[in-house]
């Protein structure tokens, strides 16, 4: 693939994406056994 | 010396005794809680932080695997399937390796880990993936088939032209493989060890709106 001076394969751009969405996927997903603000909180 | 290890050898540590002055500095340097810790602060529990030690998994499958190829030689890993086998688990796991270390390299940049006394964990950080380039570089050169040398062939002009062709001579494969199998990964190995040490020495970097813990 080619846009003026940057040329890439396929390939390569698949397996930047693919680290991208592995990237974000890091950020958001929770991690087992994770204690985050989501107990239970007393009634009122 | 600690008071223990006092009343245990019956007498104070002689101070002019190297071994003496060397483990009083490496447990200066990461105190034996934080070596190997079985607990970390909370915003740990997070994917992001992971990326590293995968990075650190695939090295030692590189390593595994590289010393595998080396005992059994080119001819073995080019003519027999165990050796096509172990050659392709070198390679994949090189490519593990760098887009691991590319993830953790973002999340670092992003959550700004130069913080709180921690910029020779980056700088070793940044000369290791620097150097594993190089490696990587030298391991192409060192597979000997026509992709090798096409390979060769393209870099000198690039490297001659900075004028570093006479010193490192990539349409040389003795000094190519040497390069890839001792020099660089030696430099590697010992910068890998170094980040750990300062990772545990200054504990994982906390997120940026967090407090240190």
């Amino acid at each position: 693939m080619h846009w003026g001076v940057i040329q890439i394969s396929v390939t390569n751009l698949v397996i930047i994406g693919v680290m991208l969405v592995l990237f974000v996927l890091a950020l958001v997903l929770p991690f087992p056994g994770a204690h985050g603000d989501d107990t239970p909180k007393s009634p009122r | 010396m600690s008071a223990r290890a006092d009343l245990l050898l019956g007498e104070p540590a002689d101070r002019s005794n190297w071994t003496v002055r060397l483990r009083t500095r490496l447990q200066h340097t990461v105190p034996p809680g934080q070596a190997l810790p079985d607990r970390q602060p909370v915003y740990v529990s997070s994917w992001i932080y992971v990326f590293g030690v995968l990075t650190l998994a695939a090295f030692v499958v590189i390593l595994v695997t590289g010393g595998v190829l080396a005992i059994g030689g080119a001819a073995w890993w080019h003519t027999s399937g165990f050796g096509h086998f172990v050659n392709s688990l070198h390679l994949w796991s090189v490519e593990l390796f760098f887009a691991f270390m590319v993830i953790h390299l973002w999340g670092k940049y992003w959550m700004a880990a130069w913080r709180g006394k921690r910029a020779l964990t980056w700088m070793t950080g940044v000369v290791a993936f620097l150097g594993s380039i190089g490696t990587a570089f030298t391991g192409y050169l060192s597979q000997s088939n026509f992709d090798s040398q096409w390979i060769a062939g393209q870099a000198k002009d690039g490297l001659n032209a900075v004028g570093i062709g006479a010193y490192f001579n990539v349409l040389n494969p003795g000094q190519m493989l040497l390069w890839h199998v001792v020099l660089l990964p030696f430099v590697i190995g010992v910068l890998i060890v170094l980040h750990v040490i300062l990772v545990r020495r200054h504990g994982v970097v906390p997120p940026i709106d967090a407090a240190e813990e």
